[in-house]
């Protein structure tokens, strides 16, 4: 039965004993039923008013009655009042804003791609795709401070897969299939111009210098790698790697902690010399769309007619993706070529399976992300004794009660978890791998300078500075002189813009 | 002359093969995406939100929020307040008198109201306004009182980041993500059984 006060030999009420207190789903709608957070606890005294001294031993005793009776999170100490002509106020619950109402956010954003594909492919229009950029930036940007975003996408999606318990909602599913659509038929047009990461970087490729061709492939591998490990997290629920290493939302937001403003800051300077570092080397929203855009069915074009093989779409593309035609092989050598495919293909399996076993061994640092591992760690390392002291993690467990035993027993069935999704991510490096050593070793035959059509962003520079499309927009009178330009005898670039001016009557 | 027309019907036939599969394709990711945005009709958003059960007012949520002041304020559950003279959520642990003195106070911006309503009855309001998230009054409510202080996500002022920067600091895994039309875990006093 109830206890008297210790102070003032009050007795509580009876019957209040039992109160509990439960955490409730509240919002506009209600649900009741979820379950009990506290236990019952008895209360101890029901009201103190005896004068500052009086307090001090009665918040000591109580102290030491709370440190006795953890885990109690909420309980119910002193009986609320029962009020006769006094309105208890109610707590307020405002629902969420969005700063943009997901109906106009996703017709914007069909908008802007389809702006964009029309631009870059019917209007071939650079000036337009610019200014479309910069629009880009200040509303995906700016405004709806770059989340969501497709980039981000991919992980909401990964997680609805994966996680019965998660929708994604339609919004972020439109943003996350929309560009993937546009792009199967127009080309990498989103992150042309809608993708405001991308026009960050757009706007400060200022002076681009070449990355050799081998430095290219190979960081344009990492990009693959990031989406293994953005899709690996996700699905394990850990984390938003994507999301949390985001260059540029902190910009964007206009706060993120010094960390993220530097990262972000590093990727401005790099981008000025080496354009869109972040799209060619670790965006993985832009590596599946790389695949994509392959099979596009129309893609920017350089020349409109015939191509003058005067590369100045080659020098003017900052981000490399520009191939010149080829030479004609001989045949032995295409035997040779031949044979070499033949091993890569035969060798994929190989590499795939090396990858399957390599990404088991990954479990630990993989797993270490994860709260709960990490969590189950120290409290191992503190009951060992390995390290002194505590941490809020550890103590907060402590509170809760549970025994570390079963901590460890979650832990360890999610790092057996982490050892497979190890292996699936290794699976997927070793495909990257070997597609990519395949797709090298094929020999595509081209007769003009073109745009790759996977590195290619689509952000118009090309045909913009091409002299016949120069000469057909009307900026310039003729066509600059033809010959054998192509091979030894090729003109460099300045030359064959400097005679653009001398043929001008 | 006939090698011509059989080129251009090859030329012909891939075109055509190649845009069945494009559209194939287009209609596979979009039918796969629009399958898990249905899927038990639950295509809504969703919104972090910190379970009170499981926070222990570390004062992480102050200072992790993208936003400079935090989408995190104090909610106050009046139900289970037992309007204390003495709230040990509104008093500093040691007070010099129980009035609204700055220097008897716990919350560092002074963003609690303290109403008398009748003896010995006070009522304690937050002012969302200068409230900052810290944590401090809800640490000393739960610590010596009813607990009906707790820290809550305001989804009026909240970005609804993908993925919340409170979240990754917070140290007893108290966020998660809660559908957008029941966006609050509020704690609430059950009734007496
Ligand atoms: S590669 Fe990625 S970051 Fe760059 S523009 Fe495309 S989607 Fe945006
Ligand atoms: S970070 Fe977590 S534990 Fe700390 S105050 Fe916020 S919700 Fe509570
Ligand atoms: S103590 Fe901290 S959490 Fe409580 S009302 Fe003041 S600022 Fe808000
Ligand atoms: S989701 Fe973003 S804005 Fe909202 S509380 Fe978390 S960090 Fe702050």
């Amino acid at each position: 039965m109830s206890r008297p006060c210790p102070l003032s030999g009050h007795r509580p009420k009876v019957g209040r004993e039992k109160a509990r207190v439960r955490v409730c789903r509240g919002g506009p709608r209600r649900r009741s039923g979820t379950p009990c957070l506290t236990s019952a606890a008895p209360s101890v005294h029901n009201r103190v008013r005896h004068g500052v001294l009086d307090l001090r031993i009665a918040i000591a005793l109580l102290a030491l009655w709370t440190l006795l009776s953890l885990p109690a999170l909420a309980v119910e100490r002193f009986p609320p009042p029962d009020f006769s002509n006094h309105q208890l106020p109610v707590t307020t619950v405002p629902p969420p804003q969005f700063a943009a109402n997901p109906y106009v956010d996703v017709a914007l954003l069909a908008l802007a791609l389809a702006l964009a594909s029309y631009l870059a492919i019917r209007r071939r229009s650079r000036r337009g795709l610019f200014l479309l950029t910069i629009a880009s930036l200040v509303w995906f940007g700016f405004i709806r401070h770059g989340c969501i975003c497709p980039v981000g996408s991919i992980q909401n999606v990964t997680l609805a897969i994966f996680d019965r318990a998660y929708a994604v909602p339609w919004a972020v599913a439109a943003f996350f299939a929309l560009p993937i659509l546009f792009t199967l038929f127009f080309g990498r047009t989103f992150c042309a111009s809608v993708c405001p990461l991308g026009a960050v970087q757009e706007l400060v490729a200022l002076w681009p210098v070449k990355v050799p061709a081998w430095v290219d492939h190979s960081l344009g591998l990492l990009s693959y790698v990031y989406l293994g490990l953005g899709v690996l997290f996700s699905a394990t629920g850990t984390a938003f790697l994507i999301c949390r290493y985001d260059p540029f939302v902190g910009f964007f937001r206009l706060a993120a902690s010094a960390n993220m403003l530097i990262f972000g800051a590093c990727f401005l300077v790099v981008g000025a010399f080496i354009g869109r570092p972040y799209c060619r080397y670790l965006c993985p929203y832009g590596a599946l769309l790389r695949l994509v855009s392959r099979f596009s069915k129309w893609h920017v074009k350089i020349p409109p007619d015939e191509c003058i093989r005067c590369r100045l779409c080659e020098d003017v593309c900052p981000y490399g993706a520009i191939r010149e035609p080829t030479v004609a092989t001989a045949v032995t050598e295409r035997r040779r070529g031949r044979r070499r495919l033949a091993v890569l293909i035969g060798l994929a399996p190989l590499w795939i399976a090396l990858g399957f076993w390599l990404g088991t061994r990954l479990e630990v640092p993989l797993s270490e992300l994860h709260p709960t591992i990490r969590l189950a760690d120290r409290i191992r390392q503190e009951q060992t004794g390995r390290v002194q002291g505590t941490i809020d993690a550890s103590d907060a467990f402590r509170n809760t009660g549970r025994a570390p035993a079963d901590l460890y027993r979650q832990a360890l069935a999610l790092s057996a978890m982490f050892r497979t999704a190890g292996g699936w991510f290794g699976a997927w490096v070793g495909l990257v791998v070997a597609a990519k050593l395949i797709h090298l070793s094929i020999r595509r035959q081209r007769n003009d300078y073109q745009p790759d059509r996977s590195g290619c962003v689509s952000c118009g520079r090309c045909f913009w500075y091409c002299p016949v499309e120069q000469a057909k927009q009307g900026w310039i009178q003729e066509v600059p002189g033809t010959g054998p330009l192509f091979g030894e005898n090729s003109l460099p670039a300045e030359q064959a813009a400097g005679r653009k001016m001398d043929l001008s009557p | 002359m006939s090698h011509q027309q059989d080129i251009k019907r090859i030329m012909h036939r891939r075109a055509f093969v190649g845009n069945a599969l494009r559209v194939a394709g287009a209609l596979g990711i979009g039918g796969a995406v629009a399958g898990l945005t249905v899927r038990k009709g639950e295509g809504r958003p969703w919104v972090w939100q910190i379970d009170p059960s499981k926070c222990i007012a570390c004062g992480n949520c102050a200072t992790h929020c993208v936003l400079d002041e935090s989408a995190v304020k104090c909610t106050h559950s009046f139900g289970m307040c037992g309007y204390c003279d003495l709230c040990t959520g509104y008093f500093h642990p040691e007070p010099i008198a129980l009035n609204s003195g700055a220097e008897n106070q716990l919350c560092p911006t002074g963003a609690i109201r303290r109403t008398f309503v009748e003896d010995p009855y006070f009522e304690y309001t937050i002012d969302e306004r200068l409230c900052i998230g810290c944590g401090k009054c809800v640490k000393g409510c739960n610590t010596f009182g009813n607990g009906s202080l707790f820290l809550q996500v305001r989804h009026d002022r909240c970005q609804h980041c993908n993925e919340c920067s409170i979240a990754i600091a917070c140290p007893s895994q108290a966020y998660r993500r809660v559908p957008a039309d029941q966006p609050y875990l509020l704690k609430l006093r059950e009734a007496k059984g």
